[in-house]
């Protein structure tokens, strides 16, 4: 009543003394939350900040992997030195041994005015030319031979070296003998660039070629059919196997020590580290089985084996969230068991049972280590035009070049990783685009 | 029935139970979940075309009788059912009566109104299309026309039958559930505390159609409401742990019941 003490006006009013306002931790409370709240803040702010980070890094690394430098010349189809003893006729092989690079040589010489004797200057003019110019020219003579002797404009890769010095990758304060392009091709690269002979170009080499020693003639083909082959080979086999096994687990099997035992071991196996998926695969499908090396069906099947449990434990929690009302009510008209799961229950999960496949397979398209044990880690030109034949995948084809010495292997490995990023973002927003479509089914 | 007044309706009803011909019968029924005992040796009939209420305080074990009546125990790991119990001639618990026929026959509503999530359309011809009633659209069309007039339902939805079921209402979730249990065409309806969810209003529009479906069929009702036990139902049973205490018609249930555990729940002294 002390209340009524301290505060005599209220009393003299005769109004009821208002009870004393208890304190119930009011400002603690909302303190408390408003520093939750910035505690979350910051740790998205920090996830924000390092994935610009990283895609900055990335982009701006790589985003020149998509140019390349090409040099666009008249280039004279010499029959001194293509055929000189015009045996063409006779001998076919002839057309394929040329010395094409020579042609090239000249070509470029003649244009910076190189003279014919100078040794030096045509050893660095030929620096300046993409070893692959020996395969183009080739393929134009003997697809076309009435071109020899006539004068052609050819548009033809340009060096990586050059490549690299031309996008401003080479630091020209390193002393001369220290760099891979010298002064004087230097000064030749700016006379060709300056005349429009060098410019660059889209990229489209590094979508179409394989691998190969030449940076400006390598691509991620092969590692892109053979990521392909494994992903399908992944879908194929891992979701009916992992969602009929999910199924009978959650909806048919009895509840027992021995149903225990299997789900435990099937939340282990997906915490088992990918490299003894790919150890498993070497001795189960190469050793034993007797599957070619490095081929991509073993990569699918090592990838297959990874992906399951996961695929496993996304889709059983996917039907556990069915609500078990509408199993009651499916079995309460008179659906059988069977019924019940594949009218009702599945389609309700069928949201989530997607999300967990493809976050499964984009778990898989980006694993590396257990390929490099069954032999995906290998220099592989030829696209492969069957699962059964040698193929890398991207990421493991980002492994190989990050390990090249060249400096235009370092745009292309970051190219790679915005290639393989691009195709983690398309699977994801596949993803959400079958889950909105799946929710909204009626 | 339209020709027949009310009240002609009620008397042939009343007469025709009176006949007391049991649609199912009970005896020494025994419920276990593992190894605790749900239900001691409860013998109870169920009248043909007669709605009978089962009551008592929670965990008495009426739901679990209700569930007896048509295998839905079955799904309950752990759970086992002794005693017998038959559907006209047919012992249900009979290792040669196929349970999903016995659901064609014995059909069941729900405590939460649970519509599949597809078109109200569809939440009616589910049953009949599982059970091959229908062959023909028109024969299917008919089929859904008639079992939601059944349920009350047909002027409410009739102009949005392709739309979702879960967007109806509670009440009209509840009972487009009721259509889709009658479409099968069942000669029971078990219904676990069908109100249980709903608002006043919606509730006396059920009551209003289990009275109505009496016609037809033989209803079993848990409730935790006297009011609509007494008001529904023209038999009522009590339980009480597991026992069934009494059952009687509803009249005598709730003005001289036999058994004082009876009258003390009803006047509200426990449960």
């Amino acid at each position: 009543m002390s209340q009524v003490s301290t505060s005599p006006t209220t009393a003299a009013l005769g109004a009821a003394s208002k009870p004393e306002r208890r304190d119930i931790g009011l400002r603690g409370r909302y303190a408390a939350e408003r520093r939750f709240r910035l505690y979350g803040m910051a740790a998205i702010a920090f996830g924000l900040i390092f994935l610009f980070l990283l895609l900055f890094s990335v982009v701006s690394k790589g985003y020149t992997a998509f140019q390349q430098s090409m040099i666009t010349i008249p280039v004279e189809f010499s029959e001194q030195i293509i055929d000189k003893d015009n045996e063409r006729a006779t001998n076919p092989q002839k057309l394929v041994s040329a010395n094409y690079p020579v042609v090239a040589r000249n070509a470029l010489a003649k244009v910076l005015g190189v003279g014919e004797d100078d040794r030096a200057g045509l050893r660095a003019v030929n620096g300046m030319i993409s070893d692959s110019v020996r395969t183009q020219l080739r393929d134009l003579v003997t697809a076309n031979p009435s071109i020899i002797g006539t004068t052609q404009t050819v548009t033809f890769l340009a060096h990586g070296d050059l490549d690299s010095a031309f996008k401003g990758q080479i630091d020209l304060a390193v002393p001369e003998n220290n760099r891979k392009i010298s002064d004087k091709q230097i000064g030749w690269m700016n006379q060709l660039a300056e005349s429009g002979a060098l410019s660059k170009h889209f990229n489209t080499g590094i979508f179409l070629n394989g691998a190969s020693s030449r940076p400006e003639a390598a691509g991620v083909a092969v590692a892109a059919v053979g990521s392909l082959y494994m992903m399908l080979i992944v879908l194929v086999l891992a979701l009916p196997i992992g969602v009929a096994a999910s199924i009978y687990l959650e909806e048919f099997a009895p509840k027992n020590r021995f149903t225990d035992l299997i789900e435990v071991n099937i939340n282990n196996l997906a915490a088992v580290p990918s490299i003894v998926y790919g150890l498993l695969g070497l001795a189960v499908f190469v050793n034993f089985a007797g599957f070619p090396r490095s081929a991509s069906l073993v990569g699918g099947l090592v990838l297959t084996l990874m992906t399951l449990p996961t695929i496993i434990i996304a889709t059983r929690s996917a039907l556990k969230a069915v609500p078990p009302s509408i199993r009651s009510a499916a079995l309460g008209l008179g659906a059988s068991k069977m019924q019940t799961v594949f009218h009702h229950v599945l389609p309700l999960a069928m949201p989530g049972i997607l999300t967990g496949t493809i976050i499964g397979l984009a778990h898989a398209l980006g694993e590396t280590a257990p390929l490099l044990l069954i032999g995906m880690v290998a220099f592989v030109a030829d696209i492969p035009s069957t699962p059964l034949e040698p193929a890398t995948a991207l990421p493991v084809q980002i492994y190989m070049w990050a390990n090249e010495a060249e400096r235009a292997f370092v745009e292309r490995t970051s190219g790679a990783i915005i290639l393989l990023l691009v195709f983690l973002i398309l699977m994801n927003v596949g993803a959400i685009l079958l889950r909105r479509r799946f929710e909204r089914r009626w | 029935m339209n020709m027949m007044s009310e009240a002609a309706v009620e008397k042939a009803l009343d007469k025709k139970m009176n006949d007391i011909s049991y649609k199912m019968i009970g005896k020494d029924v025994s419920v276990y979940y593992g190894d605790k005992r749900a239900l001691y040796d409860v013998n109870l009939n169920v009248r043909q075309n007669t709605v009978t209420a089962l009551i008592g305080p929670s965990g008495c074990g009426k739901s679990t009788f209700l569930r007896t009546l048509n295998r839905m125990n079955d799904t309950i790991e752990g759970c086992r059912v002794t005693g017998r119990i038959t559907l006209d001639t047919d012992d249900i618990y009979d290792p040669n009566i196929d349970v999903v026929e016995l659901r064609a026959r014995v059909g069941m509503v729900f405590q939460k109104p649970n519509p599949f999530p597809k078109s109200i359309y569809e939440n009616v011809a589910y049953g009949p299309r599982i059970h091959g009633l229908a062959k023909a659209k028109a024969d299917m069309d008919a089929i859904v026309e008639s079992s939601l007039q059944k349920a009350g339902l047909w002027n409410e939805v009739k102009d949005r039958l392709l739309e979702g079921g879960t967007g109806l209402s509670g009440g009209q979730q509840q009972r487009l559930c009721i259509a889709r249990a009658v479409a099968v065409s069942p000669e029971v309806i078990l219904m676990d505390e069908p109100c249980s969810a709903l608002d006043p209003i919606a509730t006396a529009k059920v009551e209003e159609l289990i009275h109505e479906l009496r016609a037809n069929f033989t209803i079993v009702i848990v409730t935790h409401s006297m009011q609509q036990a007494a008001r529904v139902s023209q038999r009522t049973a009590m339980f009480h742990l597991g026992n069934l205490v009494e059952e009687n018609d509803t009249d005598k249930m709730f003005t001289n019941p036999d058994d004082q555990r009876t009258q003390d729940y009803i006047m509200g002294r426990f449960g």
